[in-house]
């Protein structure tokens, strides 16, 4: 079996390789290498160096503003979704009637596309705000807390299902164990549950991380940087950089990849600081 | 052994069906994004023989309209259907296959930037005025010795490169200013104590202001909400303020410097924008504190259904007051006021008239498929038949001389502003926010109207952001060529 599986290995791999090259590897290259040039299409790039890298840091180009406003959304998206997402989670695996039915409303949020949803929220909060004689686009603040609760609309159901999965093999046998130790509810959870499910909140807050810092549709919809970039975030401004002016799609380019690198980075610490709290069963 | 055999085919069909899978993919996506696309040859099987054929005999080098093929990237989804009866109608009289791609609404430089760099790329594209040529330049063909410019009534219009070559010719030319309705001034005008007795009173700043602000006074007796639609802030909806009405003061500054360009704006106008700003923001069926949530389509809207006597916009609105369902404004009470700011002499002003739609020839194209596209586009604008669809279909007012008076289109705007241009006591505002730096100066200007009606930033600080945005978008481009 082995040896079969082996000799038709190209075979199975190459769609997928193909795919994964047409996809991802080669724009990925072109990408970096356009980063390095100033160009209109991609195959018309005139090389002009690092100079695209220092146009994206200097100060008229607001890279560095989205850059914060993206890491305080970041943070606080992070600990609201998967402290929500796993506290529902716990709710609906104890034996409450009905949970499928809220397990299918809770998820189904992240069924509906970022753009829709922007716009949906943009006239939700405004028919809110307008009772109060103000509007969503009046403050940044209006648009920093409407992206944090739409995300959390769209991203606790799926991170919901994926908790549910890791509380229901948390071996029961434990949890008997520790109640007959007399541990309290509070100690079961945080000396049993959680690190149990640590492989599952590996996953929740990767998930979680990449596409807050990637956010893009539902920041384009629900503000789109209104007022004056306050709410831009990062892919918004690289996308504005990109068209906002005759030959700086260069430098939206190098923005692009300094971002890469920064999610990149950010993902894998992230990930070999939670995966060093995981426990084997 | 059978099994082996089996599923070796398999693991091969299925190969073979993602490998077709990502082709049909390729297309997909590409329909996605470029919204519709119907080629003008149905398939059919002999007619893709011949054109094969003269394909071939092309690569033997004559270069000739025979064979050449024409890809429109049109620029407005509203025309789509138009242009593609076009296309097929023309390929149906001389043979030439012509296919029209329409962008996606605001997804134009993001299409073209994709479609171009195709094998089958577009042969036909348009940038709309000096800066969007700087950045498709290398992809312009000169269009000096064509009929099609020679046709052009005003040459000045058509975008000339460094070396005296001609790379954009504008096809349409479009007015815009305050598109009032008649009978709701007529309501007005007989009212008690009426600050004017007609339309022709009305001539300046003054005077406007003095009956908008009557009018709005008077709202309940002539029923309506407001004197002006809602001034539309949100973002991307707020070209009529940051780039169409900001002309104004560009416009007058350029004369008084006698300059094309300005490296820095000293926006010494500036009060005279906040002035008919002002009067739109305050005497509008919207407060000001709600603009920012408002977009063109519902302050068309206001208009078509009669809450609104006023709304700054182009003839190009008519489509959209004309398609409001419940539309209560008769065909000929929509007429055009011109944009009156309170600078002096005004009176004689007419409205914005400009082009800022050039069509382009891909300079990367075969030279058969760049003989036939501009073979089409002088068809088009020659031809009794073309002509017919550029005035009455597509509503355009044409530039050139091939159009005589009876080509001219019907719509009461473009009526409109035929009249103000054959009336020779007016003089037409020019566009000149083509010299506008960069879509980021005109979204940071957008930004900071919002913010003013928000209360969140003063009149000055709106000044402060123009002129210093503008000197900032100027340097930038112009060290990036």
């Amino acid at each position: 079996m082995q040896k079969t599986l082996k000799k038709y290995f190209l075979v199975f791999i190459l769609p997928t390789l193909l795919a994964f090259a047409m996809a991802f590897i080669i724009p990925f290259i072109l990408g970096v290498y356009l980063s390095f040039c100033e160009f209109t299409t991609v195959d018309n790039g005139k090389f002009n160096g690092i100079s695209n890298y220092i146009n994206a840091f200097s100060s008229g180009s607001g890279f560095l503003s989205s850059l914060g406003f993206t890491v305080k959304f970041v943070i606080v998206a992070i600990v609201s979704i998967n402290i929500l997402a796993f506290g529902l989670a716990l709710l609906l695996t104890k034996k409450i009637k009905g949970t499928n039915v809220f397990r299918t409303v809770f998820f189904m949020p992240n069924l509906i596309g970022g753009i829709v949803l922007g716009y949906t929220w943009q006239q939700m909060l405004n028919a809110v705000l307008l009772q109060h004689g103000t509007n969503l686009l009046a403050k940044s603040t209006f648009g920093y807390w409407g992206l944090i609760l739409l995300m959390n609309w769209q991203m606790i159901g799926y991170m919901m299902i994926i908790y549910i999965a890791g509380l229901q093999n948390v071996p029961t046998d434990l949890l008997e164990a520790a109640r007959i130790d007399g541990a309290t509810g509070t100690q079961t959870l945080f000396k049993v549950t959680i690190p149990m499910v640590m492989p599952s909140i590996t996953i929740c807050t990767f998930l979680t991380l990449s596409n807050s810092f990637k956010l893009y549709d539902q920041n384009l919809a629900l503000t789109a940087g209104a007022p004056s970039h306050q709410t831009e975030m990062v892919a918004l401004n690289i996308v504005n950089t990109f068209y906002g002016r005759t030959g700086y799609s260069g430098v939206g380019q190098a923005k692009a990849v300094v971002f890469f690198i920064l999610v990149a980075g950010v993902g894998l610490l992230q990930l070999l600081f939670t995966r060093k709290r995981e426990v084997d069963q | 052994m059978k099994k082996k055999l089996i599923s070796t085919l398999l693991c091969v069909s299925m190969v073979a069906t993602m490998l077709v899978g990502c082709g049909g993919n390729d297309e997909a996506a590409d329909d996605g994004n470029a919204g519709t696309e119907t080629e003008a040859e149905e398939g059919d099987d002999t007619e893709a023989e011949e054109g094969d054929d003269t394909e071939a005999a092309d690569d033997g080098g004559s270069a000739s309209a025979e064979g050449g093929k024409v890809y429109y990237l049109n620029f407005k989804p509203e025309s789509d259907d138009i242009w593609q009866q076009i296309a097929a109608e023309y390929t149906e009289a001389t043979g030439t296959e012509v296919k029209v791609v329409t962008a996606a609404s605001g997804q134009y430089e993001a299409t073209l930037t994709s479609e171009i760099v195709k094998e089958d790329a577009p042969t036909l594209f348009q940038v709309n005025g000096p800066i969007g040529y700087q950045n498709w330049k290398d992809y312009c063909m000169d269009l000096k010795d064509t009929d099609f410019y020679s046709w052009l009534l005003d040459k000045s219009l058509a975008i000339e490169g460094e070396d005296g070559g001609v790379y954009g010719i504008p096809y349409v030319v479009e007015g815009y200013g305050i598109i009032y309705n008649q009978a709701i001034m007529d309501k007005y005008f007989a009212t008690e104590g009426a600050k004017a007795a007609s339309m022709e009173e009305i001539n300046n700043f003054a005077k406007l202001k003095e009956v908008v602000e009557d009018m709005t006074a008077k709202k309940a007796e002539l029923e309506i909400d407001g004197v002006f639609a809602s001034t539309s802030l949100l973002p991307g909806e707020d070209w009529r303020w940051q780039t169409h009405l900001a002309n104004l003061p560009v416009y007058y500054e350029l004369k008084d410097s006698n300059a094309t360009d300005l490296a820095e704006l000293e926006f010494k106008y500036a009060e005279n924008y906040k002035n008919v700003f002002d009067l739109y923001i305050n005497n509008s069926c919207s407060e000001p504190g709600t603009l920012t949530t408002m977009d063109v389509t519902s302050s068309m809207a206001e208009f078509a259904l009669g809450q609104v006597a006023m709304v700054q916009n182009g003839n190009w609105g008519w489509s959209q007051i004309n398609g409001v369902d419940g539309n209560t404004v008769a065909e000929g009470d929509v007429k055009f006021l011109p944009i009156y700011t309170g600078v002096t002499g005004e009176e004689n002003q007419g409205l914005c008239v400009g082009a800022e739609n050039f069509f382009c020839v891909n300079s990367k194209a075969s030279e058969a498929d760049q003989a036939a596209t501009v073979a089409f586009l002088e068809w088009l604008y020659s031809s009794p038949e073309g002509k017919a669809h550029v005035t009455n279909d597509l509503g355009f007012i044409a530039p050139f001389n091939t159009f005589e008076d009876s080509d001219k289109p019907t719509d009461p705007l473009a009526q409109e502003v035929l009249r103000y241009m054959e009336d020779s006591s007016k003089t037409s505002v020019s566009w000149n926010f083509t010299i506008f730096p960069s879509q980021a100066f005109k979204d940071d200007f957008g930004f900071a109207l919002g913010d003013y009606c928000n209360g969140s930033k003063t009149w000055e600080e709106v000044v402060e952001t123009v002129k210093t945005r503008w000197a900032e978008e100027k340097a930038a481009t112009a060290t990036a060529e």
